[in-house]
C-alpha cells in the first residue's frame, strides 16, 4: 500500500542549523501518527515540510506517491490545524470553516452546506455566527479541526492541537480527536511535546532529537523497549543505571554491584538500564529472600501524589526513584528507613550507554 | 437575633458608594493630569478655530479690512462659484491622487520591511525618516533642481530620446512632490498594522488552498486595513491642504486650495472668505477622520 506520508532522506537547514537531519519517515494511510520530541528537535519543521510551508533542503517528500518537495502549500492535499489553531480573527466561524472552499471555488450554496455540517459534527451550532474572539480555546480548537477537516484532505497536520487548552479539557479532547480520527479514517500526524499525549492518542510515535529521528514504533514498544538513552528519559520516567556488561545477562554498574538483564548483552560494553519507577519494588533491608537484582539503599524523600507514593533513594552512588501504588495494603516507608529495591529481569530494558 | 448597631468603627468594605468614590478620585486626577495639554488646545485650536469661524460670516469692507457686523453666508455661498468649485475639485483629486500612489507604493514596501529581520527593519525605518531631518522647504527646492530646465531629470530624459520634459510647474510634478513628501505616512501606520498580524495567518491561508493572491485579498488587506485608512488619511488631509509644494512645484498655472486660500487672506484681503474656505476644507478633513475612527479603531 502506498504510504499516505513518505519523507526519504529529508534534510532541512536554516542557515547553518541543521534542523530535520537526514530523516526517513513512511506514515501509514489511517493511521494516527506522533511526532515527539523536546522543543527544537525538528519535529514542527518536520511537519510544516509536509504541509508545504517550508521546502526541504535535500530529499524527497511524497504523498500518496506524488513527489511534493517543493508543491507550494496550497497545491497538496494535506491540511493543518495550526499551533493555537490562527483562525481568522476578522471572520466569522461559518467563514472560518468555509475558508478552504471558497478559496477553490466551490460555490457559495455548497460551501455553505458543507461548512455547517462540519460545524455540526464538531458540535458548534449555533455558534456560526460568533467571531474566534468570542469563544473558548477549546471551542476555537473545534474550528480549528472544522476549518481543515472540511476541505477533506488526504492526510490531516496537527501542531501541538491541544497545547493551549488546560489538562482536564485536553484530555476530553485527547479521546474526541481519536475518535474523529477513526470516524474521518485518513491519518493525523500530530506534533506535540508532550509524551503522555502521545502515549494516550496515537498509533505510532516518531522520538526525534536534535534534527535525528530516533525511534518510530507503537506506543507499548516505545515505552517498552527504548531504542537509545534519550528515548528510555524522554518517554516517561524512569531511572538510568550505567554500567558495563560483565557477560550475556549480567552487567557491572558504577559501584560494583551486579545486576542481571536480558540476554545477548556484548561483554564490554557502556550500557544503562533503564528501571522504570513503577516496576521496581521496595522491601526492608531485613527481609532477605529476594530473586532478581537488587540494591541497597535509604529512602530520602517521599512524594505523595494521591494515587501513588514517590519515593526518592540514596543509593551509594546514585538517587533513584521508585513508585509504589497507593493501597491499602502498602507497607509505608519513612524518611531514613534502610531498604532494598528490587527487580527481575522482565522489568528493566539495556539501552546503549 | 442579636443587635450590632452600637459597634464603633464601620467596616471598610467595598460597598457600591465606596467604589463610586474611588472612581470619582480616579477620574479627577485624570483630569488634573490632562490639564495641561487641555488648555494648550483651548488656547492655541480651539479658540484660533472660534476666530476663523467668526470671521467667516464677517463682512469685507472696501478697504480690505473685515467688519465684525452685518453676519451673512455671503462667503459660504462663494464657494459654489465655478473658478472657487473647480479648484476645491482639483484639490481633492489631487490629494486623492497622492494618497493612492502612496499607498501602491508603500503597501508592498510595509510589506516587505515586516519580512525582514529586526536589524534591517530599523535601518531601513530610519532611511524613510531621514528625509524629515532635511527642511521640507528645501527638499522641495530640490525637486525644483533635479526637474529643471538644466536639472538631471531633462538630461536623462533627453539621453534616452524621450526629448525635453515638461514636468516642472504642471500638476505632475505636485503629485510627484506630494508622493514624496507624504509617503513615510503612508509608510509607517502601514508597517505597524502589517508588522502586528500573525504571519501564521498567511500560511494557515495558503494552506487552505489560498493563492498569494487570494491571501492578500482575504486575509492581509482586511486585517492591514486600519493602517490603510490610517495612512490614507494622514497623506490625504495634509495633500489637500498643501501649500508649499503646489507654490513650488506647481508654478503659477495651477492654483489648488492652500495656495488660493492664502491669497485670500494676504493679496485679495478678503478674511471672511479665506475664512470660509479653510473652514470648508477642515470640515472635509474632520469627515475623512471621523470615518477612520468608525471603521478603523485605534491604530495610531
Amino acid at each position: 500500500m502506498t504510504p499516505a506520508v513518505e519523507l526519504r532522506r529529508i534534510t532541512k537547514k536554516f542557515g547553518d542549523v541543521v534542523a530535520v537531519d537526514n530523516i526517513d519517515l513512511s506514515i501509514k494511510d489511517g493511521e494516527f501518527f506522533a511526532m515527539l520530541g523536546p522543543s527544537g528537535c525538528g519535529k514542527t519543521t518536520t511537519l510544516r515540510m509536509i504541509a508545504g510551508l517550508e521546502f526541504p533542503t535535500e530529499g524527497s517528500l511524497s504523498i500518496f506517491g506524488e513527489e511534493v518537495g517543493t508543491l507550494a502549500p496550497n497545491k497538496r492535499s494535506v491540511n493543518t490545524v495550526f499551533q493555537n489553531y490562527a483562525l481568522f480573527p476578522h471572520l466569522t466561524v461559518l467563514e472560518n470553516v468555509g475558508f478552504g472552499l471558497k478559496m477553490q471555488g466551490t460555490d457559495k450554496k455548497e460551501t455553505r452546506a458543507r461548512a455547517m455540517e462540519m460545524i455540526e459534527l464538531v458540535q458548534l451550532n449555533g455558534l456560526e455566527s460568533r467571531k474566534p474572539a468570542q469563544m473558548s480555546g477549546g471551542q476555537q480548537q473545534r474550528v480549528a479541526l472544522a476549518r481543515a477537516l472540511v476541505n477533506q484532505p488526504k492526510v490531516l497536520l496537527l501542531d501541538e492541537p491541544l497545547g493551549a487548552l488546560d489538562l482536564k479539557l485536553r484530555q476530553e479532547m485527547q479521546l474526541e480527536l481519536k475518535k474523529l480520527q477513526r470516524d474521518v479514517g485518513i491519518s493525523f500526524v500530530f506534533v506535540t511535546h508532550d509524551q503522555e499525549e502521545a502515549l494516550t492518542m496515537a498509533d505510532r510515535i516518531a522520538v526525534m532529537h536534535e534534527g535525528k529521528l530516533l525511534q518510530v514504533a507503537s506506543p507499548e514498544e516505545i515505552y517498552e523497549q527504548p531504542a537509545s538513552k534519550f528515548v528510555a528519559d524522554f518517554i516517561g520516567r524512569t531511572n538510568l543505571l550505567e554500567g558495563t556488561v560483565k557477560d550475556k545477562t549480567t552487567v557491572v554498574l558504577e559501584n560494583g554491584s551486579l545486576v542481571h538483564a536480558a540476554n545477548s548483552l556484548v561483554a564490554g560494553t557502556r550500557v544503562a538500564i533503564s528501571l522504570r519507577p513503577e516496576r521496581a519494588k521496595i522491601a526492608r533491608l531485613s527481609d532477605v529472600s529476594i530473586e532478581g537484582s537488587s540494591l541497597n539503599g535509604v529512602i530520602d524523600t517521599i512524594t505523595y501524589l494521591g494515587n501513588a507514593r514517590v519515593y526518592g533513594v540514596k543509593l551509594d552512588w546514585m538517587n533513584i526513584e521508585i513508585r509504589q501504588e497507593n493501597r491499602p495494603d502498602a507497607e509505608l516507608y519513612e524518611h531514613g528507613d534502610q531498604i532494598t529495591v528490587y527487580w527481575s529481569t522482565d522489568d528493566v530494558s539495556v539501552v546503549a550507554g | 437575633m442579636g443587635k450590632e448597631s452600637d459597634s464603633p468603627a464601620p467596616p471598610l468594605e467595598a460597598t457600591p458608594e465606596f467604589e463610586k468614590a474611588a472612581q470619582r478620585k480616579e477620574s479627577r486626577r485624570g483630569f488634573l493630569l490632562a490639564l495641561p495639554s487641555y488648555l494648550y488646545l483651548v488656547i492655541f485650536f480651539v479658540l484660533p478655530l472660534v476666530i476663523v469661524l467668526v470671521y467667516s460670516f464677517a463682512t469685507r469692507n472696501r478697504f480690505g479690512g473685515t467688519d465684525l457686523s452685518g453676519w451673512n453666508f455671503d462667503s459660504y455661498e462663494r464657494i459654489a462659484e465655478p473658478i472657487v468649485r473647480t479648484i476645491l475639485y482639483r484639490s481633492l483629486w489631487l490629494a486623492f491622487l497622492t494618497t493612492l500612489i502612496c499607498l501602491v507604493i508603500a503597501y508592498p514596501f510595509a510589506y516587505f520591511l515586516t519580512t525582514r529581520r529586526p536589524l534591517i527593519r530599523n535601518v531601513m525605518l530610519v532611511f524613510v525618516m531621514i528625509p524629515f531631518w532635511t527642511n521640507f522647504l528645501v527638499r522641495n527646492y530640490a525637486w525644483r533642481v533635479i526637474l529643471g530646465n538644466d536639472g538631471p531629470f531633462t538630461k536623462v530624459t533627453e539621453f534616452l530620446g524621450l526629448g525635453t520634459n515638461e514636468l516642472l510647474f504642471s500638476q505632475k510634478a505636485v503629485v510627484l512632490g506630494l508622493v514624496y513628501g507624504y509617503l513615510p505616512f503612508m509608510i509607517l501606520p502601514l508597517y505597524a498594522a502589517i508588522e502586528r498580524i500573525d504571519g501564521r495567518l498567511i500560511e494557515a491561508s495558503r494552506d487552505l488552498y489560498g493563492s498569494g493572491w487570494q491571501s492578500f485579498r482575504h486575509v492581509l488587506l482586511p486585517l492591514s486595513m486600519p493602517g490603510v485608512i490610517a495612512g490614507s488619511i494622514l497623506v490625504f488631509v495634509p495633500s489637500l491642504g498643501a501649500y508649499v509644494t503646489p507654490e513650488i512645484l506647481g508654478g503659477a498655472k495651477t492654483t489648488f486650495l492652500g495656495s488660493y486660500i492664502v491669497t485670500q487672506f494676504l493679496t485679495a484681503r478678503n478674511w471672511p472668505f479665506g475664512a470660509a474656505l479653510s473652514f470648508v476644507l477642515m470640515a472635509v478633513m474632520l469627515v475623512t477622520t471621523i470615518i477612520y475612527f468608525r471603521k478603523g479603531g485605534r491604530t495610531l
